[in-house]
């Protein structure tokens, strides 16, 4: 549901169309977004397409309303009391709040990993067997063809494949995140969306992740709030910067981070604040 | 290493502050120590006086200045209350002579003074009978199959001795009528002579010939029997089965009413309902019913349960048996109720906290799988929280086991058999029934026979402890089990 008070002008907007974006099949459609905890504005005006089987990052410093954003594709938000969406997210030509969209499907398809990671108090097994089961599947050899395919899919088939039955609390941090992935892609998703996934992990996991991420791109669609700038240009295509709920730019990584458009963007990047 | 002005300063405070810990820390210790200690101590006590009425005591000859003679068990020394207070203080020894029938009292008191001699001469017998208690005096005569055997103690005790191992476990007809026939002649102190059928007699035994062995051995039987038996001589011989079986099962029933009452309870409370006045007020209602006295709880066992549920289910399925009431009247079923209704404030609050520690992370995981809140709930959130239900559960046990007051009203009497039978159904919830808790009361001071009763009152006590600590041990097994399934990251 749009709000037609929001009138979105090409030119004035932050999406830098003449940097080869407007090429870009855009896949999801975020278009004027805005969104409240009770009386406080978190987001304003946000327009943004996210690319089809391309890593996105969203950047920006601690409460500029990007994680916020990445909840409302899935719509996380909607756990919280008191929180407020108007806009449109358009997905496949739909808008992912309305009427024709079942929720629970919805997640499904739009997988989450969360900045702690979270595995179930559960086998390592039974943590990625869970979402296949909520779905339904009950037989036994395609659960354990999931799982493998999913942890394999994580790149975590090889540590934990002689330990699934154990607690899955027992991992390291890093193949806890990996588990964590490993169970989103359990339900065969097509968009992976990653709330600072590495900033509770050391360099080589965080590496490692990052190697996932790229390998996924064949597959899934990626959006990746982080807090580290180098992660940002290490791993993503596209690039948005936030700051204080408003989109200040969005475009190519590279030229984000080398060719700003706006000054606030420049002043983020080369560490004046933020 | 600081050296200079400031360094020195702050060394005298860290070692204030050390001592300080130190102090307090030893306080805790202290504390803690002192509540061990008087745990074990308790037990110690209990198992201590509790055991040693099964075992058997040589049996005393305690000759008098008067040139009387006494046979009896030593059971104590004190000192005698009735002398004057300036006088010597003078000591009095209580002795238990048993042949209750002879003597109208099973305890002696003697005074030490008049006292010349004591042994613990061979031949003494101490008889367990059907009826009248123990029976304690010198073999004389046997008479079997209409045969009568007199002569030395020693000759006379193989037979006796093999008549007895001939008792079958269940006792038929026939053998009752052969039983009868066959007697036993003893005699007291006194010299008098007294005729017992070996139908009355349990047990026979010569404390003054056994080895520690055998006197060991008696003490596991005793023990054994002791669990295992019917209470006989309103409740101041035999066994304490009846009570040990009501207890557990009161305990079973009460725990299986009371989990999912007060879980489906919590979960309400803490995830549907929504954070508001009402529902603070019904949470501060919970807390305020762990504090009700548990009579009160009984009252309205009474009230609700027996009276209006029990009534209501007599006059609609057992209206023939009228106006004898089936249900409407006390009994384990209603028992287990009302203790599961003390019971529950308990698991609620256990719950509610086991809940609310799952983390909110763990929960929207599951969500951005697709999963809907009820799922959520029922894979997620209750699994992990299940080591703290178990804890709240084991609390409820503990306060269930020990509970007295309530049961008086609601079903628990003196005397009942097992409410177990071959009988459809098998487990008769509706009958009366017996429970540690009220035996140990019984014991204590409605026998009418304190004196005798005194070291089964240690006795039952002692078995209830352990009943309710085994109990304990056992969920507390497997909440730790449950804990390695379901090890929280962050709880």
């Amino acid at each position: 549901m749009s709000d037609p008070a929001v009138v979105i002008d090409p030119a004035e907007s932050p999406v830098a169309h003449g940097s080869g974006l407007a090429d870009a099949r855009s896949y999801l459609d975020i278009q004027g977004v805005n969104l409240w905890y009770g009386n406080k504005q978190a987001l304003f005006d946000i327009d943004l397409p996210i690319p089809e089987k391309e890593i996105t990052s969203f950047i920006g410093p601690s409460g500029c309303g990007k994680s916020t954003l990445l909840r409302c594709i899935n719509r996380l938000n909607d756990l919280i009391d008191g929180c407020r969406f108007e806009g449109r997210i358009l997905w496949e030509g739909q808008d992912i709040n309305g009427s024709g969209i079942e929720l629970h499907g919805l997640r499904t398809r739009i997988g989450m990993v969360f900045q702690k990671s979270n595995p179930f108090p559960k086998s390592i097994f039974e943590n990625v067997a869970y979402g296949p089961r909520i779905h339904g599947i009950r037989n036994k050899s395609k659960l354990q063809e999931l799982v493998e395919k999913s942890l394999r899919g994580a790149a975590l088939w090889e540590e934990a494949k002689d330990r699934l039955h154990e607690s899955a609390l027992g991992l390291s941090g890093g193949q806890m995140q990996r588990l964590c992935i490993a169970r989103a892609l359990a339900v065969e998703p097509d968009i992976i969306l990653f709330d600072e996934p590495c900033s509770a992990l050391d360099p080589i996991a965080t590496g490692k992740i990052e190697d996932l991420m790229e390998e996924l791109k064949k597959d899934y669609t990626q959006v990746i709030v982080t807090h580290s700038m180098q992660q940002a240009s290490r791993v993503s295509d596209h690039t948005a910067f936030f700051y204080l709920g408003e989109l200040v730019e969005f475009g190519e990584t590279q030229q984000v981070f080398t060719r700003p458009l706006q000054k606030q963007t420049e002043d983020y990047i080369s560490g004046r604040f933020g | 290493m600081p050296t200079s002005d400031h360094g020195m300063h702050s060394e005298g405070q860290r070692a204030r502050k050390k001592m300080r810990h130190l102090l307090y820390s030893r306080l805790c210790g202290g504390a803690l120590a002192v509540r061990v200690l008087m745990i074990v101590g308790l037990i110690l006590l209990l198992a201590s006086k509790g055991l040693s009425y099964f075992w058997p005591k040589d049996i005393q000859e305690v000759s008098l200045k008067d040139g009387s003679k006494v046979w009896g068990e030593y059971q104590g020394r004190k000192v005698f209350l009735g002398a004057q207070r300036d006088a010597e203080a003078r000591y009095q020894i209580q002795y238990k002579v048993a042949n209750r029938d002879l003597y109208d009292l099973d305890f002696r008191w003697v005074d030490e003074d008049e006292i010349t001699q004591t042994s613990t001469p061979s031949g003494l017998l101490r008889l367990e009978r059907r009826e009248y208690g123990v029976f304690i005096g010198r073999l004389r005569e046997l008479i079997l199959g209409g045969e009568v055997h007199r002569g030395a103690v020693a000759d006379l005790m193989p037979l006796l001795v093999r008549k007895m191992a001939e008792r079958p476990a269940n006792e038929t007809h026939q053998w009752e009528q052969e039983a009868r026939r066959d007697q036993v002649v003893l005699v007291t102190a006194e010299g008098q002579s007294s005729t017992i059928s070996l139908f009355d007699v349990l047990h026979v035994e010569a404390p003054n010939e056994m080895s520690v062995f055998a006197k060991a051995g008696t003490l596991i039987a005793n023990l054994w029997a002791f669990v295992w038996e019917d209470p006989r001589e309103s409740n101041t011989e035999g066994g304490i089965f009846p009570a040990i079986f009501g207890t557990i099962l009161m305990v079973f029933l009460m725990t299986f009413f009371v989990t999912p009452f007060g879980v489906l309870a919590a979960i309400y409370l803490r995830e549907y309902a929504k954070e508001g006045p009402l529902v603070r007020a019904v949470r501060v209602a919970i807390f305020n019913l762990a504090g009700v006295p548990s009579i009160v709880f009984g009252v309205f066992g009474l009230g609700f349960f027996v009276y209006f549920v029990g009534g209501t289910i007599d006059q609609l399925l057992y209206p023939e048996a009228l106006p004898t009431p089936t249900y409407g009247t006390g009994g384990i079923l209603w028992a287990s109720l009302t203790l599961a209704l003390l019971t529950v404030p308990v698991v609620i609050v256990a719950t509610e906290e086991a809940l609310s520690a799952v983390p909110k992370e763990v929960r929207q995981g599951s969500y951005a799988l697709g999963a809907t809140r009820f799922e959520t709930l029922w894979r997620i959130v209750v699994p992990a929280s299940l080591p703290g239900i178990m804890t709240g559960v084991i609390l409820a046990i503990a306060r269930a086991a020990g509970e007295v007051a309530p049961l008086m009203i609601v079903g628990m009497v003196k005397l009942a058999p097992v409410p177990m039978d071959g009988e459809f159904p098998f487990l008769h919830l509706d009958r009366k029934f017996m429970h540690l808790g009220f035996h140990i009361y019984d014991l204590g001071f409605q026998s009418p026979n304190v004196e005798a009763t005194k070291p089964l009152v240690y006795a039952t006590a002692f078995l209830l402890v352990g009943i309710v600590m085994v109990m304990n041990l056992v969920a507390i097994y497997y909440r730790n089990r449950l804990r390695e399934r379901y090890a929280s990251s962050s709880v």
